[in-house]
């Protein structure tokens, strides 16, 4: 008896009482037909908890499942573990100094954070980039493309059972790491980008470097898909798993390279093209299965299409600035900075007001980031604080279809679905 | 104001059906945004998606315009496939008891940006089917990001685990 009461206790949730209750309320609530086994002998009918302390989740995410057997009857998606309050923390930070928070959104395409912040920022207050610097945001962003959706491949193949890939992708990501720590002086989180260009040009031996990973990598991509296309295991895991339809993926608001699985060319690198993306040639890979196999084959085939959008920004861009040259709008050089008066006034006045937008101005850009559209809703008072900057993240929405794509799935997919959908916590809790 | 056709004719078309309706348009380095009342929100909504194939719901979220009256905005950002259009839509609502109708079935898509909104303004959206906190557990007191609460946070507001482990008797 008190060891019953001890396991009783233990099994009381101690933290967020209102909030676990809600949960599991609301996992009652969700579809009016819920069936009551009377008796269960089987126990077939469980609810499990899957995280947010879990190896397959990617981060904190935490799944609660209402099983029949085998197969997912319903479930809730509880996510905010990693909440931190970004939109909060921006409206006390200049535009400039929030741009370090961005990296720690989607911490695996940091790059991609800060050119859409760069260019949300840009368009409000109507600053010019200098054509070099776009072209060097955009060997930014496709390198952060390929790296997260390098991630992405390794968890989701390891998510399928084999390992060892895990070790192959993250040995080019090393390499792209490499090449980080020279593009910008950072491995991880580089936040190179600057408000009207970027922070330094590519030196010969980052240009050099890039190019000769991107004719190792298409290489290696050969040897992947070699492998993996032909992998009846891999195969049978991912085909006709958590299939959703075009109609559906629109309305439940899916994005990126998930949306394109369903077969909707939505890409706003063509739609609504920034940087200099209309003066290159690429192509925007869609599948009409929708199910997690056709994201698998989106993905791969973007990553071919981000390696020739790098070599076409290498043969099309051509020396000049990097950075706007106006004071009132970018940082000075530090030439300038160190060696006269005014540049370390304007350096100062850059740091301690920063940019300010007109008032009552408001405007939203989104780019396309690895996991979808990324974009950041600024609206300014006039000063170099925004009143309110808004993040509509792309896992925040894929998260949300996830929820709905699990219902009817085996617990056994749900790891991989996970995997497929690529959410990334820290973009989606903001 | 610098307005293209496509939207224009959008924006005429709502004026002639809901004339009382369309409060306000603005047009801000080519985002056109449009303001209506608030009790119109989900007809306009409706045929902004019967008519013009505003079938996409990009993000729905809110902000605190800390004025004594239409104190939060709830701004929807949708889009046409069939045009490449992008429209906001913006309502306002009273600091006391602010309501929204849902338009979550019309775009499923807005079940979580709804909860959202209501997590850090405290915006409730009525016929929501499962109106909870999104980031924030439901023991949270508070709405973060109204203009009042502090960046710091509010001391205590939230429960937090003990950092010493506990002992086994």
């Amino acid at each position: 008896m008190e060891l019953e009461n001890k396991l009783a206790s233990k099994l009381q949730p101690t933290f967020f009482k209102k909030h676990q209750e809600a949960i599991y309320k609301s996992l009652e609530d969700k579809h009016t037909t819920v069936e009551v086994y009377e008796d269960d002998p089987l126990a077939t009918h469980m609810v499990l908890n899957m995280g947010p302390q879990h190896p397959a989740t990617h981060g904190v995410l935490r799944v609660i499942l209402e099983l029949d057997g085998e197969k997912i009857v319903k479930n809730k998606l509880d996510i905010g573990y990693l909440h931190r309050g970004i939109e909060k923390i921006a409206e006390n930070k200049t535009y400039q100094e929030f741009m370090p928070y961005t990296d720690r959104t989607d911490y695996l395409s940091p790059y991609s954070n800060n050119v859409a912040l760069c260019t949300a920022v840009e368009k409000i207050a109507d600053i010019e980039v200098p054509e070099r610097a776009q072209y060097i945001r955009m060997i930014g962003c496709e390198l952060a493309r390929i790296s997260s959706h390098l991630l992405w491949l390794g968890t989701m193949v390891m998510d399928a059972g084999a390992v060892s890939f895990f070790i192959w992708t993250f040995r080019e990501r090393e390499k792209l790491y490499d090449i980080f720590d020279n593009f910008g002086g950072h491995r991880f989180t580089i936040s190179h980008s600057r408000i009207g260009g970027v922070a330094n040009d590519l030196t010969p031996d980052t240009v050099k470097m890039i190019k000769d990973w991107v004719v190792n990598f298409k290489k290696e991509l050969v040897g992947w898909n070699k492998f993996l296309n032909k992998n009846r295991i891999f195969f049978d895991r991912n085909k006709d798993i958590g299939t959703i339809t075009a109609e559906e993926g629109i309305n439940i608001g899916l994005s990126g390279p998930n949306l394109r699985a369903t077969g909707i060319a939505y890409d706003l690198r063509k739609i609504d093209p920034y940087c200099k993306y209309d003066e290159v040639d690429f192509e925007v890979p869609t599948r009409l299965e929708g199910d997690n196999l056709a994201r698998y084959y989106c993905r791969m085939e973007e990553m071919t299409q981000s390696l020739r959008i790098i070599e076409q920004c290498f043969d099309k861009m051509k020396k000049g600035p990097i950075r706007a040259n106006n004071a009132k709008q970018t940082y000075p050089s530090k030439d300038e900075v160190y060696y006269s008066m005014e540049g370390m006034i304007h350096d100062f006045m850059m740091t301690d007001t920063g940019v300010c937008p007109p008032a009552g101005m408001e405007c939203y850009h989104a780019i396309e980031a690895p996991k979808g559209e990324l974009g950041y809703y600024i609206q300014s008072d006039g000063t170099g604080h925004p009143w309110r900057l808004e993040i509509r993240s792309p896992s925040f929405a894929n998260l949300q279809a996830l929820e709905y794509i699990l219902d009817g799935e085996m617990v056994a997919d749900t790891v991989v679905l996970i995997g497929g959908l690529d959410p990334v916590m820290g973009d989606s809790d903001k | 104001m610098n307005i293209s056709s496509a939207h224009q004719k959008i924006i005429d078309d709502l004026k002639q059906q809901y004339p009382d309706d369309i409060l306000e348009v603005t047009e801000n380095r080519g985002d056109v945004l449009v303001r209506v009342s608030v009790d119109a929100i989900h007809n306009i909504c409706q045929r902004l998606y019967d008519e013009y194939r505003f079938i996409y719901l990009v993000d729905i979220f809110g902000t605190d315009r800390f004025t004594s009256e239409d104190r939060f905005e709830v701004i929807y950002n949708i889009v046409s496939l069939r045009d490449q259009l992008r429209l906001f839509i913006k309502v306002r609502c009273e600091e006391e008891d602010p309501h929204v109708q849902t338009v979550t079935d019309i775009w499923k898509a807005a079940n979580w940006q709804e909860r959202q909104t209501y997590d850090m303004f405290g915006v409730i959206f009525d016929g929501h089917p499962d109106l909870r906190r999104v980031f924030l557990p439901e023991d949270f007191e508070y709405y973060p990001l109204r203009k009042e609460f502090p960046l710091l946070g509010v001391p205590g507001s939230i429960e937090l685990p003990s950092t010493t482990p506990d002992t086994e008797d």
